[in-house]
C-alpha cells in the first residue's frame, strides 16, 4: 500500500499574521514558516501506518516555492520515504487555490498508484478546508474528512472515526480513499538529528504543474484582505430589562 | 485564520505550546497588577511591530536546512516537554528522569556523537542549537549540554571500545545520566590541588575523597571522576576514572541550595573506599590532566554558547515588554533611555554572536584553541551579566518577580562567570599569550 501525504508550508502558527499594506494578502517575507500543523498530524499517521506494516511507502508532497523543500526535508526526517516538490513560484503561488492543488494531487495519486491520500483537514493560513474533499471528488474516491482515528482494515478498507457534533461517527471506506486529519488523530513526533541526517539521502523529486498537465490558473479573485475588527470593550447592564432593551434596540433581536 | 486561534487553544489543552509558554513562562504566570486581558491585548498590539527589520547578521550563514529543521524540532521539544514542568522542577531542585528519556528519544542528547554509538552524528552547530533553544527560554534545569557535549566526549575520545559500547548509547538515550567530578572543597580553580585519590589494589582502584558543586550530582548514574593516581607527581599523577553511582562506599551529599539554576541539581559527592575495576580507567593512567586541558576548551565554548542564547532570549522578551508597558501616558519603549539601552544591548549581542559562531566553525574544523574558547566564555559571561541586569531594570518591579524571565535569567546568569573556569582564570589563560 502506498500513501501520499500533502504537506503545506505555512506561516508558523505562533506568528501573529499581519495584512500587507496593499491588502492583497498577509506578510510572508521574513516571517517564520513551518509545516501546516494538521498536515504534520496527517504525516504522523501515515508514518505510523508504515511502522505498523500496513503501508509500504509514504510520499510527502508540497506545492509552492523552493522553500517548500525545507518542509519536505522535515517530512523526510520525520519518516516519509520520498518527497515530491511541485514548484509554483511568485504570483502563481499567491493565487494557487485548492482546486488546482486537488488536481495536482489527483494526478500524483494516479501516477504513483497511491491507495490512500492524506491531508490535514485545513491549512492554518487560508482555512479553506477544501483540498481533501475536492481531491476525493476529482478521483471519484470515497472520503473521510476530519479523521480522529484511522486504521487499515485488511488491506482493502480503512476505518475512520470522525468527531462530529454530538459524538463520534465511525465510517468504513473502500480503498483507494482520501482522508483528512483532525487535531487528535496523532501527536506528531520530533524529527531527531540522526533522522534529519538520514533524510538527506532520501529522494526529493520535482514535478512542475506543466509536467503533470495541470492548469493552475485561479478561479477565484481575492478582492481585499482585511484585519479582523478589534474587539471593543463590553458594557454592563443594570438588570434583565436593561438587557432586553439593548438586545431590541442595539442588537436588533426580535422576540 | 480562525483555525490559528483554535489550534493554539486546542494545543494548549493537549500539549501546551509556544502560546501557552508565553503565558506560563516567558510572561507572567500570574499577572500581578496588570489585568490578564489587558496584557493580552497589549501583547497583540506590540508584536506586530517587531518583525519589520531583518539584519543580514540575523542570518547565520553556517546554518543549513538540516540545522533549521533540527532547530524547529528542538524548539518544539523545549516548549512542550520542558517549559510546562519547569516551575515544578524548580521546587523539586531537579528535573525528572522522564524528561531525560524523552530528550533521548527525541534525539536531543549526544547530537555530535557518531551514529554508531547512538548519537546524532551532527556538528558543533547542532550541539549549539540544542542548548540555544533551551536557554533562549531560560529553561536552565536539564543538564543536557554538560552530559552531551562535555562528558560523553571524554568517553568517546579516551574510553576503550568496551566503555564506549557500554555507556554512550545509554547516555544518548537519556537512560544513563552523567556528571563530572573535578572540583573539591579545597581545589576549584587550582585543579592540580585536588586530594581525591584512586589507589591501585590488585585489579581495582580504591577511591577516597570528596567532590563539591557537581552538576547532575543527585541524578547521575555515572561519574567521570578526576582523582590522583600518583599524588607524588602533581598534575602528572592525575587520572580520569568512571565511577558507577551504585558502587558501595559512594554517597551523594544534599542537593545544594543555589542563587540560580533552581531546577538543576548540584551536589557534594563522597567516596569512602569505593572500589572500581581497573578497567574503569579512562585512557591512560596519569594522563588525566592532559585530557582535561584538551576538553576544557569545548566546555568553555558551550558556556559561551548558552550565555549568548540566554542573553538573546531575555533581550527579545524585554523588547516585547517595553513595547507593552506604559508609563506617563506612553510606552516605556519610547523613552530615550530605553531606546539607547536596547541599542547598546543589540550591538553587544550582534558582535558576540559573530564571535561565538566563528568559534563553532573552528570547533568543527578541530581548530578551536584554549585562548579563543576562553575569550568566548569571558565575553559571553560578562555580556550576559550586563544584559540581564539592564533587562531586569527595564522591567521595573516586575523584573524582580520570579514569574518573569528577566528575573530567572538574571539569577541564572551569575554562575556563568564562575563554573567551567572563572572569569579570572579565563583572563589568566588569555594574558599568558600576550
Ligand atoms: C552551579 C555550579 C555548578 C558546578 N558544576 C560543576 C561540575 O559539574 N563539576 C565540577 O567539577 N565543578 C563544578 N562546579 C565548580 C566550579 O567549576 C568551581 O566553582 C570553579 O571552578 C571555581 O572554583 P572554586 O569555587 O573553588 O573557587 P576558587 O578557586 O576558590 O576561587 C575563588 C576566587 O579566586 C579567584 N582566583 C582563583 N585563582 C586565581 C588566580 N590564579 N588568579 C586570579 N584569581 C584567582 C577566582 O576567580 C575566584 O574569584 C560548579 C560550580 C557551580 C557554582
Amino acid at each position: 500500500m502506498r500513501v501520499i501525504v500533502g504537506v503545506k508550508r505555512v506561516v508558523d502558527f505562533a506568528i501573529k499574521a499581519r495584512v500587507k499594506a496593499d491588502k492583497t494578502g498577509v506578510v510572508t517575507e521574513g516571517v517564520k514558516h513551518s509545516m501546516n500543523p494538521f498536515d504534520e498530524i496527517a504525516l504522523e499517521q501515515g508514518i505510523r501506518l508504515k511502522e505498523s506494516g500496513a503501508v509500504k511507502e509514504v510520499i510527502a508532497v508540497s506545492c509552492g516555492p523552493t522553500a517548500c523543500q525545507e518542509t519536505l526535508r522535515t517530512a523526510l526526517a520525520m519518516g516519509a520515504d520520498r518527497a515530491i516538490h511541485v514548484p509554483v513560484e511568485g504570483a502563481a503561488y499567491e493565487t494557487l487555490q485548492p482546486l488546482a492543488v486537488a488536481k495536482i494531487f489527483k494526478k500524483l495519486a494516479e501516477d504513483n498508484q497511491a491507495n490512500l491520500v492524506l491531508f490535514g483537514k485545513q491549512a492554518i493560513d487560508d482555512d479553506a478546508n477544501q483540498t481533501a474533499q475536492l481531491t476525493s471528488a476529482l478521483l471519484n474516491w470515497p472520503q473521510g474528512a476530519f479523521a480522529a482515528k484511522l486504521s487499515v482494515e485488511g488491506g482493502s478498507k480503512v476505518k475512520v472515526v470522525r468527531e462530529i457534533d454530538g459524538g463520534l461517527e465511525t465510517i468504513e471506506l473502500n480503498l483507494p480513499a482520501v482522508v483528512s486529519a483532525d487535531l487528535r488523530l496523532a501527536e506528531p513526533r520530533y524529527a531527531s538529528l540522526a533522522n534529519i541526517m538520514k533524510a538527506k539521502k532520501k529522494p526529493l523529486d520535482k514535478k512542475t504543474p506543466e509536467e503533470l498537465g495541470v492548469d493552475i490558473k485561479p478561479r477565484i479573485k481575492t478582492l481585499s484582505v482585511e484585519e479582523p475588527p478589534v474587539r471593543k470593550a463590553g458594557i454592563k447592564v443594570e438588570n434583565v430589562d436593561g438587557l432586553l432593551q439593548k438586545l431590541r434596540t442595539e442588537a436588533g433581536v426580535t422576540f | 485564520m480562525l483555525s490559528r486561534v483554535a489550534l493554539t487553544c486546542a494545543r494548549r489543552l493537549t500539549q501546551s505550546t509556544a502560546a501557552s509558554i508565553q503565558q506560563q513562562h516567558q510572561q507572567p504566570r500570574a499577572l500581578l497588577s496588570m489585568g490578564a486581558s489587558a496584557a493580552r491585548a497589549a501583547a497583540g498590539a506590540g508584536s506586530s511591530k517587531q518583525q519589520a527589520y531583518v539584519s543580514p547578521f540575523d542570518e547565520r550563514p553556517q546554518l543549513t536546512d538540516e540545522h533549521r529543521i533540527f532547530r524547529d524540532a528542538a524548539r518544539r521539544f523545549f516548549e512542550t516537554e520542558v517549559a510546562p514542568h519547569h516551575a515544578k522542577w524548580e521546587q523539586d531542585g531537579m528535573v525528572s528522569r522522564e524528561v531525560w528519556e524523552k530528550a533521548g528519544a527525541a534525539g536531543l542528547l549526544g547530537t555530535t556523537i557518531p551514529v554508531e554509538y547512538g548519537g546524532g552524528g551532527g556538528d558543533a552547530f547542532h550541539a549549539a542549537i540544542a542548548v540555544e533553544e533551551q536557554l533562549r527560554l531560560q529553561l536552565s534545569g536539564p543538564g543536557f549540554s554538560l552530559h552531551s557535549d562535555i562528558i560523553i566526549p571524554y568517553i568517546l575520545h579516551y574510553g576503550s571500545e568496551e566503555q564506549k559500547q557500554k555507556w554512550i548509547p545509554l547516555m544518548c538515550q537519556g537512560k544513563a545520566i552523567s556528571a563530572i567530578g573535578m572540583s573539591e572543597p579545597s581545589a576549584g580553580s587550582d585543579l592540580q590541588g585536588i586530594k581525591t585519590t584512586a589507589v591501585r589494589d590488585g585489579d581495582d582502584y580504591v577511591i577516597n575523597g570528596s567532590k563539591i558543586f557537581i552538576s547532575n550530582g543527585q541524578m547521575a548514574d555515572i561519574i567521570v571522576l578526576v582523582a590522583k593516581t600518583d599524588p607524588s607527581k602533581g598534575a602528572h599523577g592525575t587520572s580520569l576514572i568512571l565511577v558507577e553511582t551504585d558502587r558501595p562506599g559512594f554517597q551523594r551529599g544534599r542537593n545544594l541550595k543555589k542563587l540560580g539554576l533552581k531546577a538543576q541539581d548540584t551536589s557534594e559527592l563522597f567516596f569512602d573506599n569505593v572500589r572500581v575495576p581497573a578497567s574503569n580507567l579512562l585512557g591512560k593512567e596519569n594522563h588525566g590532566f592532559k585530557y582535561l586541558m584538551q576538553e576544557l576548551g569545548t566546555e568553555r565554548l558551550v558556556i559561551g554558547v548558552l550565555s549568548q542564547a540566554s542573553a538573546e532570549g531575555v533581550f527579545a522578551d524585554t523588547v516585547k515588554y517595553v513595547n507593552e508597558r506604559q508609563a506617563f501616558g506612553k510606552s516605556i519603549a519610547s523613552f530615550q533611555n530605553t531606546k539607547f539601552k536596547l541599542a547598546e544591548m543589540k550591538t553587544q549581542l550582534s558582535v558576540g554572536r559573530v564571535f561565538i559562531d566563528r568559534c563553532l566553525e573552528l570547533q568543527n574544523q578541530g581548530k578551536l584553541d584554549p585562548v579563543a574558547a576562553a575569550i568566548a566564555k569571558l565575553h559571553a559571561g560578562d555580556m550576559l551579566a550586563k544584559i540581564t541586569d539592564e533587562c531586569l531594570q527595564l522591567h521595573g518591579g516586575y523584573g524582580f518577580m520570579w514569574e518573569y524571565t528577566a528575573a530567572r535569567a538574571y539569577a541564572d546568569a551569575r554562575v556563568q562567570r564562575i563554573y567551567g573556569g572563572t572569569s579570572e582564570i579565563m583572563k589568566d589563560i588569555i594574558s599568558r599569550t600576550l
